[in-house]
């Protein structure tokens, strides 16, 4: 019998629903980082993936969307969830401002650029800019999110909120996919100069692209910061930038299946692998060194590509 | 007068810098790949040579400042043979691929250099014995004061530089090396074996690095694992601001990039001194997207 799609979406939603429930408060816990990273790596897939622009500094909005929540709930005392919108618009924010006058650039430049911008922000939370980010001990005593009076101290607490954002990502950016505007990305990703002469405003669609790519790594950020409730600025660390853009290159760029299996490898499995941690890195780079030989196209690419590219190939080798 | 002692040590700074920015730059030259892995092959030069001083140190030769010549040659040969293994095995299966394996492979090789690395040495910084670098130097003026070793990196990176440039523009391979990085394919069909000009890049470039690496670790004193992701995305800045692909420009944009941090961490704050430069490298790439010397067009027409 061959499952409809809405059948297996079902059942993959009933199995996200059940499967923390027979686990400890540590498997619940890696569970929710991987949804977390599942979160980050769809709003980079965004940016890397649909419209092909190299962005290695995506940690830096996750760290604003994380100090945004913690500053304002130890400052001014909002309530954690009260913040989230505050960390979506602030990193939008700074990814408008930062985007703005760098889109020109082509691809390994841009890639520098966005490598440079997230050591920026990193130093700037460790020279405590504003006296307000806490130096390099960062923020600590955030309060936890709570919910009608319910404060959500459980992992599985914070697993279901991860899965409720998680999930209205994969609504959004299937839509988004789907929409006028994500064919218009992926049309200027294929070939901007034809995208151009066809009316798109390539300069307008990828700073689109980068601004919702950050707005939404805020909100991860912003969910961090609930439940660790300490933030330092690490989270804006080059390494953290690089997993991320792996996350979305492993699996296959532009694909959202793809992002989870790219999550598991980078994120999931090490995180079981806890015993080997010391050759942990090591492992991943091995790995990472071998798909790229064996798979370039990523372990599942997007269909939607793959198509597009086939459908290309006649234009090119007429004379 | 403390003007010209900044510039003085920001000038050997640089020079560190723009040893390593000359891998990268060679690199891309050839391939147009931003090798990761090159702040880590410049990190295992550090180790190597330590751990070479070490060994000769408690096998009873006590450190007389000469001992760092042969090796320095030790570590020249073995950081560029690991060079061509990373280049042979991470980075020829994918020259075909596109732009982003490659970009993949090579954090991958960085990974795993800095995993073995701790893995190795530790995860504590290491320091080198006393009596391998020396101290003291000379007065040039009243209040400027060029340290011996100051010295030496100023000789060996001028020395390896000069060497090199020469390398590139009057021989044979040189010719054949500006060749394959100005287009591969015609290259090819003039002759030029491209893969062994590859491999002979990645001779070159990882063993400057390796030299660098040394020569950071002599200079400071001490060092840990990460030493290749910051020394190495400082050199990265360096080769950009000068041009990427361009040797010269890596030269200029790595002394450049010493004076700029040191005279920001002197008269502004050692604290934002990385700022300072990161911002520098944005501005500059805004207002000029190809670097200094870049010569070569940058965007697709």
């Amino acid at each position: 019998m061959k499952l409809r799609p809405w059948q297996w979406q079902m059942g993959l939603l009933a199995l996200a629903l059940l499967l923390p429930l027979p686990l400890g408060d540590y498997y619940r816990t890696v569970l929710w980082r991987t949804g977390l990273y599942a979160i980050l790596g769809l709003s980079l897939n965004l940016i890397v993936g649909y419209a092909g622009l190299f962005q290695l500094g995506h940690a830096a909005f996750y760290a604003l969307g994380a100090y945004t929540a913690g500053i304002l709930n130890l400052r001014l005392g909002v309530p954690l969830l009260a913040t989230l919108p505050a960390c979506i618009v602030v990193a939008g924010l700074f990814g408008y401002l930062i985007t703005r006058p760098i889109l020109h650039l082509r691809g390994d430049y841009l890639c520098i650029v966005t490598i440079a911008f997230g050591e920026v922000v990193r130093l700037a939370l460790v020279n405590d800019v504003f006296g307000l980010t806490g130096g390099a001990n960062g923020l600590s005593g955030i309060d936890r999110p709570s919910l009608f009076g319910l404060e959500l101290r459980a992992p599985i607490y914070h697993y279901y909120l991860m899965l409720l954002v998680l999930l209205l990502t994969l609504g959004g950016m299937q839509r988004l996919q789907d929409s006028r505007f994500g064919r218009a990305l992926l049309y200027v990703r294929e070939d901007e100069e034809a995208a151009e002469a066809m009316g798109i405003d390539t300069t307008r669609v990828k700073l689109l692209a980068f601004v919702i790519g950050s707005a939404w790594a805020g909100l991860a950020g912003g969910l961090y910061a609930g439940k660790l409730t300490v933030i330092a600025p690490d989270l804006a660390k080059f390494m953290e930038s690089v997993v991320l853009f792996c996350i979305v290159v492993l699996g296959g760029t532009g694909s959202i299946p793809g992002v989870f299996v790219g999550t598991i490898g980078m994120v999931t499995l090490p995180e079981l692998f806890r015993p080997l941690k010391d050759w942990r890195d090591a492992w991943v780079g091995i790995a990472m060194v071998v798909m790229m030989i064996a798979r370039p196209g990523g372990l599942w690419p997007s269909r939607r590509a793959s198509s597009s590219v086939r459908g290309g190939e006649p234009a090119e080798e007429a004379p | 007068m403390q003007l010209v002692q900044q510039l003085v040590n920001g000038i050997t700074i640089g020079s560190f810098y723009a040893l390593v920015a000359l891998g990268y730059t060679m690199v891309y030259g050839v391939l147009k790949l931003i090798n990761f892995a090159h702040g880590d092959l410049f990190m295992w030069g550090a180790y190597l040579g330590l751990t070479a001083v070490l060994a000769l140190v408690s096998a009873g030769i006590a450190g007389s400042p000469w001992l760092i010549v042969p090796i320095g040659a030790l570590v020249i040969v073995a950081i560029a043979m690991l060079g061509v293994l990373v280049e042979r095995v991470a980075y020829r299966p994918l020259r075909s691929a596109g732009r982003l394996p490659p970009i993949i492979s090579a954090l991958g090789v960085a990974f795993i250099l800095q995993s073995l690395a701790r893995n190795i040495f530790g995860a504590s910084w290491r320091t080198f014995p006393p009596g391998i670098a020396l101290p003291g130097g000379i007065t040039l003026a009243e209040g400027v004061r060029l340290g011996w070793m100051q010295l030496i990196v100023l000789a060996v990176a001028g020395v390896l530089m000069a060497a090199l440039y020469l390398f590139v523009q009057r021989t044979r391979i040189g010719t054949a090396m500006r060749a394959v990085s100005l287009d591969p394919t015609v290259a090819r069909l003039m002759g030029i074996d491209v893969d062994r000009i590859i491999a002979i890049v990645f001779l070159i470039g990882p063993g400057l690095g390796g030299i660098g690496g040394l020569i950071v670790g002599l200079y400071y004193g001490s060092f840990d694992f990460t030493l290749g992701w910051t020394f190495g995305l400082k050199a990265f800045i360096a080769a950009i601001l000068g041009g990427i692909g361009n040797i010269p420009g890596a030269m200029l944009g790595g002394m450049l990039l010493g004076v700029v941090e040191t005279l920001a961490s002197g008269y502004i704050s050692p604290q934002w001194k990385d700022v300072i430069a990161y911002a520098a490298l944005i501005l500059i790439l805004i207002l000029r997207p190809t670097g200094l010397l870049g010569e070569r067009v940058g965007a697709k027409v």
